[in-house]
């Protein structure tokens, strides 16, 4: 085993040099590295909006910025952290990188429709940033009709072309994805020898194809609507709002899913790694993959209850809503029960599978709550609603998202992060995350309305509480920047399987060569067969 | 997979047909049918589509796997009408107080 970079070793990284080399690229790990620095632009504005919502909350009277403002802010954070942060997060930066790798291909199967998916991110992202700072859009992440086509003022239609435009990106994603799976699998490597990480994008991808291009027709019905005055959502042309309603979520349900699906592909590949075992239940595991997928297109009229949407429908759709947490609880049984006598370490990466683990359970387990019909018109578009999604999104797909990220920098850098700073700042982000948003369950079981700046005195402290845990979580996000960029030039350099672990990539170098592999490999093993890394070093424990 | 190509005269009839079902579509519109206008238009639209789908975009000779993914998209979009119209057909069935 090598584990000093001899300095002459061509890797994707100095094969070729500039500018030019980036923009024109075709290799997918560096497309991917062209997504994370996109991706992560969008999390510090996503962030930055966050910061002055949660400032404002401070105080109950609402000083620091007018109604108007206030409303921007909220669409402007959902709207970015949504469809230019967490949408492509993980799929498109570690999909990216590393599905082909670990089926045993040299790149996906449309390397220029890679390239182009990342230039649709980019121009969509340029399109809703030109409407952030021409003036902003008010109508929340959502653009319910008939506001969003007839009243509101603001850039809806800049901001919805832009939504457009990045839908097109992830449809080329997943259809990569898709097509990579089918055809580009290195001899042995059979469906049910995929790492759950593939599967899970697998699944991820079926819902980007099948969904996305329903908020692709949304979008041009709305712009049909407010450009033309067509009715269609506007009862005052004659048509309904509440078909904006099912449009919107038949794409927007399924798209949580887009965002956690992955993350828990993640999951999946962390909890094996660090307590050496394979998965417990790898079929049932991936199976309910591709069950959330398709069951995931069925409960979207949860979202709908109070909207004017038929009782008989808010029943049905309660009723289905209930199916779909049966395989997201199928995981995290599973990976509980595989953690059962297994040789559990405690890196880094490992942290955050744990904080995915309990902060996910908590965000579905209130999506049961919210899906009980009876509960939900009491809670509805109030706070707990709030605290349900950021628990799922922030507490499940960002701590997977982070995981993967320290799991696979020494492979995508060939340098390891400091240790011990990386613990720190994986215990700061689970403590603020959860004092920013458990007092939002509170919050809104006693009745504060999400999308407000004043509230009732009495909810003060418990707004302060989550202002001061936000500051903390800040922190905490704002420490790995610092340490990434640090190993960069000073880490650890990472030798080819820094954590003994079974996956494909890595069985080659660290950074790879540009073709991923110096000879394809021929697979005889199931994923997670640990006898195959005996004796490979372990470096961190 | 064996590339199989259709002769120009199988096209040139596909393309008289969706010609003559746009001119059917055209001259129905002007018939009274009462609630039967929405049917044979979107009857005729279906014919249309399977017509381009099968013959133009190559899906009679295609693989099952491609046959698959065509009845799959078909299929979610059955979803999108059926739960949607599931409220809209069924919104007198159960009153709601203050409703
Ligand atoms: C697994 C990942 C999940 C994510 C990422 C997620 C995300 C979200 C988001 C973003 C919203 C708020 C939408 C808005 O702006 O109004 C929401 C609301 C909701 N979620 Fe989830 N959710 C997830 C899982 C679940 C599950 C498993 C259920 C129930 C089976 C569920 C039930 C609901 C319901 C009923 C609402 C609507 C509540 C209301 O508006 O009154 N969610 N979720
Ligand atoms: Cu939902």
């Amino acid at each position: 085993m090598i584990t000093a970079a001899v300095p002459e070793r061509e890797d994707y990284l100095n094969v070729s040099h500039g500018l030019k080399s980036w923009l024109l690229t075709k290799d997918h790990k560096r497309i991917g590295l062209l997504y994370l620095a996109t991706i992560t632009l969008f999390f510090f504005l996503g962030g930055v909006f966050a910061t002055v919502i949660r400032i404002e909350l401070l105080t109950p009277g609402g000083g620091l910025v007018s109604s108007e403002t206030y409303n921007k802010l909220f669409t402007m954070h959902g709207v970015t952290m949504i469809f230019f942060f967490l949408l492509p997060s993980i799929p498109a930066v570690f999909g990216n990188f590393f599905l082909p790798m670990m089926i045993g291909a040299r790149d996906l199967a449309f390397p220029r429709i890679n390239l182009l998916s990342w230039y649709l991110l980019v121009v969509g992202g340029l399109f809703a940033l030109f409407a952030m700072l021409a003036g902003g859009v008010d109508t929340g992440w959502t653009f319910y009709t008939p506001y969003s086509t007839t009243y509101s003022n603001t850039w809806v239609i800049a901001t919805a072309l832009g939504i457009f435009v990045a839908g097109f990106s992830s449809i080329l994603t997943g259809l990569n994805f898709i097509v990579t799976i089918h055809r580009m699998r290195a001899p042995g490597m059979t469906w049910f020898r995929m790492p759950l990480f593939v599967w899970a994008h697998y699944a991820t991808a079926l819902i980007q194809v099948l969904g996305t291009p329903v908020l692709a027709v949304t979008i041009v019905l709305v712009f049909c609507e407010r450009v033309f005055h067509i009715g269609i959502f506007d009862p005052a042309l004659g048509g309904d709002p509440v078909l904006f309603q099912h449009l919107f979520w038949f794409y927007s349900h399924p798209a949580v899913y887009i965002m956690i699906l992955p993350a828990m592909g993640v999951v999946s590949e962390l909890v094996s790694t660090f307590s050496r075992k394979a998965i417990f239940g790898y079929r049932i595991v991936a199976f309910s993959s591709v069950a959330i997928a398709v069951l995931g297109f069925l409960v979207w009229g949860h979202h709908m209850f109070v909207s004017g949407q038929s009782l008989f429908a808010g029943m049905a759709f309660s009723f289905l809503s209930y199916f779909v947490a049966i395989p997201s609880a199928i995981k995290v049984f599973n990976w509980t029960a595989t953690l059962y006598k297994g040789s559990i370490s405690y890196a880094t990466p490992m942290l955050y599978a744990f904080g995915f683990i309990g902060l996910f359970t908590m965000g579905g387990l209130t999506g049961l709550f919210v899906a009980a019909l009876g509960i939900d018109v009491h809670v509805t578009d109030t706070y707990f609603v709030v605290a349900h999604f950021h628990y799922i999104m922030v507490g499940g797909a960002i701590m997977g998202y982070m995981g993967g990220l320290h799991y696979w920098w020494p492979k995508m850098t060939g340098r390891m992060y400091p240790e011990g700073w990386a613990k720190l700042s994986a215990l700061v982000i689970f403590l603020g995350f959860n004092l920013t948003f458990f007092p939002q369950f509170i919050l809104g079981y006693l009745g504060m309305p999400r999308r407000y700046h004043t509230y009732p005195a009495e909810f003060q402290i418990l707004h302060v509480l989550s202002t001061a845990g936000a500051s903390v979580l800040a922190v905490g996000y704002a420490i790995p920047m610092i340490y990434f960029a640090w190993s960069l030039r000073y880490g650890k350099v990472a030798g080819a399987n820094p954590w003994g672990a079974t996956g494909l990539e890595w069985k080659t170098a660290s950074p790879p060569p540009l073709h991923n592999f110096d000879k394809i490999p021929v697979v005889t093993h199931d994923a997670y067969d640990y006898s195959t890394v005996v004796g490979e070093a372990v470096e961190v424990g | 997979m064996t590339e199989h190509i259709d002769s120009i005269r199988t096209y040139a009839l596909v393309l008289l047909a969706l010609l003559v079902l746009t001119a059917v579509t055209t001259l129905v519109a002007f018939v009274d049918l009462g609630e039967f206008s929405v049917v044979v238009a979107l009857a005729i639209a279906v014919c249309k589509m399977l017509l381009v789908a099968l013959f133009f975009m190559h899906v009679r000779h295609s693989t099952k796997l491609t046959k698959l993914v065509l009845l799959g998209g078909l299929l979610w979009l059955v979803i999108l009408l059926m739960l949607t119209l599931s409220d809209f057909t069924t919104r007198g069935w159960i009153g709601v107080p203050g409703r």
